[in-house]
């Protein structure tokens, strides 16, 4: 439970706005917007719920012909996989060392987080560019493209997020062990990412 | 008599307005000050859609296509129906009424986040002038509000993908109020206040956003998939380049059946509102409501392809969905029996938002019994994709919705404005609407059964005279409208001032001045427990001064 | 001594069931049933009806008695008694819906299964097995063109088949034992009969509101309706799911006749060449 701190009321809405600008609403309730974005993120995880639904139906009842049959070639997704789960590590690393107060630490972390979210989606242009099928070609090529890009946004965002975190993190006294909103929702929207992207290569790569 | 003779507020003050008229069209944060920029933009689109209402209707009046253009026709009812869902139900159940309620009833000074709410409200009014603009740039739309492929892909594109791009706006505008809402209603509320001390209305407006965060997702990710169909040259909902149209209409219905619920759950829980005031007593099945709004939640996310019951789908989906479908009409009929009981025995206050209540009780019964109908399969064979079809949800959204939305206007009205509307103009409001409502559609169940489907210009001539009846009662209720605008603006400047709680109510809202502060009390926020602590025990208080004031500061 | 509300209570209810099964039973809103599973269909809606009829005017009396009955009556400002709920008639009132419901929802799957919408089409091809060897195109049993992928049908086997093509905006009936074409459908009374339904561009509805029966036309999802006319006359085909600008106009004929006119009718369609082939149209 958490509790608006009172704050003077005021008959003319500007005077509010001020107000807030003075007091930042989140050291009233702290956790709210964390709890904002993580509803947020389950409607994000119902578009992906969507699409993977559509794949596995379309696996089910719409057989490719016969030429559409293709063994994707294994090994870069997987290096892929294996460097977005170490981003993920190397995130929640950043933020025990941001807890602990060392925010030079942190930054490093932070960027080499960046890193491996960059060579995931150099990784991932490789393979677009030497797949044997285009984006129109069948119902496979398609599904794959969509769900592959639309990830593949939320990959460029989330190593947008965590270049600008870093870039805050240069201020003096920016993100606290107490007051680090930014950080914590950059964080928890780049494990939600790698966290599709499990599901997305067990059912496109595996399956 | 009734509210006419109800105790005047003791000291009649001059109204004071706190909020400049500017703001209303600003980038306010002020959650009362976006609740009526939804309602009044959601009102504007509302007479929109029915002018285009009123264009079908017309058509209609012979059986021959000879009143527009046969491809004007489908843009007008894929607008109709487009706008009328997206542009006016949910914005102004969700988004009017539970911005101006919601921080009132969890005891708080605004939502969770003012900026997300002031950015989700003005997503809206792009969206909708980009909808109707596409009208004019080359055709708007013309494949239905469902967008069905493959015709969605083979008609005009533009029109289509502005179309597409317009509900995604007004889609993410609807989950950003969903997300506001789950984390002011769990997040916000007053320390001592519980979940089960919440007004019914929280409730509702808790499920609902539940429901949108869930369904509409899917939605988008339907129609990103159906505008690479357009413009990328994809086939994931093309046969011709092996894809599956059925699948979109999976997508399509598993956000587009609970959207039915996303604009009848607010409007159930308003109507758990009104109620208890008019008639003086508390809320019957108080905990029984909450469980069947969250039975309606559950079972309306697994009922969706009873939709798609003549689609081809496999007999065991048909079973299935048959079932869920049916046994929704379990909680719903709870609610609805519980709102008799609570009329049962009580004063009731015979008013316009009491009276849109009953109408909406009348309706929405005569919708739902032609509902679990259609969820008979053999039954829907005959009629899926009639003007049966059209007739119930109408009953069902119209009649239902829409009832309760003036309902809620004649209720709030006092608040927000400092003034009641006029008794006399708001029941010829209702008893107009009421009787156009039905002239125009229950004759359409009729035309449903005996032959005529859905979204056609010409029909049967055979069908003639039922379909001028439908549009005789079509104007009787455009012309409905003309006594509530005539009141709304004779009220805002020369009614009589309403006073803080015109109504005697409990709840929360009513416990400050009307229209309220910007941070909604000039006091501390008051705690309200027990949100209809009507009726009258041994020890009754005495009723000339009795307020809701003294109710919840007597602790009870 | 007046007359205890309990009584009055049972003879309104008593009342109240008596009307609503009379208009349920009595007041015929369908058109007239021209297929043998028509009028079970009607059988189901009229239960509906009785039982919609009875809900509708049980909720209305009590709304419109509790609106004259216990209206405020002026300089009265008192509450209403303070219920607030009442657990035994919560549940009574959950209970009984949910009751009828299943009940209701058991003998409509009950008529669905009897109309033949629970066959299972997997392993059925929209070509009858006999026909598979003559006819060329059906060779690859996994081409998705060829499986049926739902509808209504008894698969009684002896069924007739003809071919319905949909297209924007017309439908066109094809009889695949004579091998003719035609714009008009024409359906022996009495004799089982298979639509293989298949549509050309968008999705289609066939509708023919006299055998109430309707099944969606979706390209490349063949689906199959099977039924038994059972009523002469002349009926409208209406196409129910909006194809495009001239959706209303979609409409064709559907003339059922007995035995001996639709062999003449066949027989005057039937092109010379099959015409004089082996008898096989004949023992259809």
């Amino acid at each position: 439970m958490t509790t608006l701190i009172q704050r003077p009321t005021s008959h003319r809405l500007e005077q509010q706005q001020e107000d807030r600008q003075k007091v930042p609403v989140h050291s009233h309730h702290p956790d709210v917007r964390l709890f904002g974005l993580t509803v947020f993120l389950v409607a994000d995880g119902m578009t992906f719920a969507g699409f993977f639904a559509a794949y596995l139906t379309y696996r089910a009842v719409n057989p490719l012909p016969v030429n559409a049959e293709y063994e994707l070639e294994l090994l870069l997704p997987a290096v892929n996989t294996l460097l977005l789960l170490a981003s993920s590590l190397t995130f929640h690393r950043g933020s025990k060392v941001l807890m602990a107060g060392s925010m030079s630490t942190c930054r490093s972390w932070l960027l080499l987080t960046a890193a491996l979210g960059v060579a995931f989606m150099a990784g991932q242009m490789w393979e677009y560019f030497h797949l044997p099928f285009g984006l129109t070609d069948n119902l496979f090529a398609s599904t794959f493209y969509a769900l592959t890009g639309f990830h593949g946004l939320h990959v460029t965002l989330g190593a947008m997020m965590i270049l600008i975190v870093w870039w805050q993190a240069g201020t003096e006294g920016r993100f606290t062990a107490e007051n680090h909103f930014g950080f914590a929702a950059a964080e928890l929207y780049w494990h939600f990412v790698d966290g599709v992207w499990v599901v997305l290569f067990a059912l496109l790569y595996l399956l | 008599m009734t509210t006419n003779a109800l105790p005047a507020s003791p000291h009649p003050v001059e109204v004071q307005h706190h909020t400049p008229w500017h703001e209303y069209f600003g980038f306010s944060l002020d959650h009362k000050v976006i609740g009526i920029q939804y309602l009044v933009t959601g009102f504007f689109f509302y007479l929109v859609g029915g002018a285009l209402a009123g264009m079908i209707r017309v058509e209609l009046v012979t059986p021959l296509s000879d009143f527009m253009a046969r491809d004007t026709y489908n843009q007008v009812l894929t607008l109709h129906g487009t706008i009328m869902i997206f542009l006016w139900i949910v914005p102004v159940v969700n988004g009017a009424f539970g911005n101006y309620l919601v921080p009132f009833y969890v005891g708080a000074r605004d939502m969770a986040f003012p900026r997300l709410n002031a950015v989700a409200f003005w997503m809206l009014p792009p969206a909708g002038f980009l909808l109707m603009s596409s009208y004019f740039v080359g055709g708007a739309a013309q494949s239905g509000w469902t967008a069905y492929p493959p015709l969605s892909i083979t008609t005009p594109a533009v029109g289509q993908v502005v179309w597409i791009i317009s509900v995604l706006l007004l889609g993410g505008s609807s989950i950003f109020g969903a997300v506001n809402f789950i984390a002011t209603i769990l997040k916000l509320r007053q320390p001592g206040l519980d979940l089960f001390q919440l007004p019914m209305f929280c409730w509702a407006m808790l499920g609902t956003s539940v429901l949108v965060v869930l369904a509409t997702p899917v939605l988008a990710g339907a129609l990103i998939l159906l505008s690479m169909d357009i413009v990328a040259g994809t086939g994931f909902f093309n046969p011709a380049l092996g894809g599956n149209a059925v699948v979109y209409q999976h997508l399509f219905w598993f956000y587009s059946h609970p959207a039915v619920y996303i604009m009848v759950l607010p409007a159930f829980g308003l109507v758990s509102e009104i109620l208890p005031i008019h008639a003086r007593k508390p809320l019957f099945g108080y905990r029984s409501m909450i469980y069947s709004i969250l039975g309606i939640v559950f079972l309306g996310l697994i009922v969706w392809a009873h939709h798609m019951f003549t689609s081809g789908t496999p007999p065991w989906m048909r079973l299935f969905f048959t079932i869920a479908t049916a046994i929704i009409a379990v909680p719903t009929g709870i609610k609805f029996f519980n709102w008799l009981a609570t009329l049962w025995q009580g004063k009731l206050a015979l008013n316009s938002a009491l009276l849109f209540c009953c109408g909406f009780i009348f309706n929405f019964v005569f919708g739902g019994i032609t509902g679990v109908a259609l969820a008979q399969v053999p039954f829907d064979v005959h009629v899926h994709d009639t003007y049966f079809v059209v007739a119930h949800f109408h009953y069902i959204v119209f009649g239902g919705t829409v009832f309760v939305i003036f309902a809620a206007i004649y209720h709030w009205f006092p608040k927000i404005s400092g003034r009641l509307l006029n008794e006399h103009l708001g029941r010829l409001h209702c008893l107009l609407s009421f009787i156009g409502f039905n002239v125009c559609f229950f004759p359409q169940h009729w035309l449903g059964l005996n032959g005529m489907p859905r979204r056609v210009a010409e029909y049967d001539p055979q069908f003639q005279l039922i379909n001028q009846i439908s549009s005789v009662g079509a104007l009787i209720l455009a012309i409905s409208t003309l006594p509530f605008l005539v009141n709304v603006f004779l009220s805002m400047w020369k009614g009589v001032p309403a006073g803080d709680n015109p109504w005697r109510a409990c709840t929360a809202e009513w416990l400050t001045s009307s229209p309220p502060p910007v941070e909604n009390w000039l006091h501390e926020a008051p705690l309200v427990t027990e949100p209809y602590d009507y009726g009258s025990t041994e020890d009754a208080m005495s009723v000339t001064t009795v307020r809701g004031r003294d109710l919840w500061s007597a602790g009870r | 001594m007046p007359i205890p509300g309990s009584i009055l209570t049972l003879v309104a209810g008593v009342f109240l069931a008596l009307i609503s099964l009379w208009v349920g039973q009595n007041i015929n809103l369908m058109p007239v049933a021209a297929a043998d599973d028509a009028s079970t269909v009607d059988a189901l809606f009229k239960v509906l009806f009785s039982i919609g009829v009875g809900l509708l005017l049980g909720i209305t009396a009590m709304l419109v008695v509790a609106l004259v009955h216990f209206r405020r009556r002026s300089g009265d400002h008192l509450d209403g008694p303070a219920v607030e709920g009442n657990l035994p008639l919560e549940i009574f009132w959950t209970a009984v819906p949910a009751i009828v419901i299943l009940i209701v929802g058991v003998y409509s799957y009950d008529i669905y299964a009897r109309m033949g919408g629970m066959a299972d089409f997997s392993h059925h091809t929209s070509m009858p097995p006999q026909e598979n060897v003559e006819t060329a195109s059906s060779g690859h049993p996994a081409d998705p063109e060829t499986v049926i992928w739902g509808g209504i049908d008894r698969a009684e086997g002896a069924a007739f088949p003809v071919e319905v093509t949909a297209m924007q905006f017309a439908f066109v009936f094809h009889y695949p034992q004579q091998n003719f074409t035609t714009g008009e459908l024409h359906l022996p009374l009495g004799q089982p009969v298979e639509l293989q339904l298949k549509s050309n561009d968008v999705i289609h509805a066939f509708w023919v509101p006299e055998f109430r029966l309707k099944q969606d036309v979706i390209p490349g999802q063949p689906t199959v309706l099977g039924f038994t006319a059972n009523r002469q006359g002349n009926y409208d085909i209406i196409c129910a799911e909006l194809c495009g600008p001239y959706h209303g106009g979609m409409r064709s004929k559907v003339v059922v006749e007995d035995a001996e006119n639709f062999e003449k009718w066949l027989m005057r369609n039937t092109p010379a060449t099959v015409a004089t082939a082996p008898e096989s149209s004949q023992t259809a």
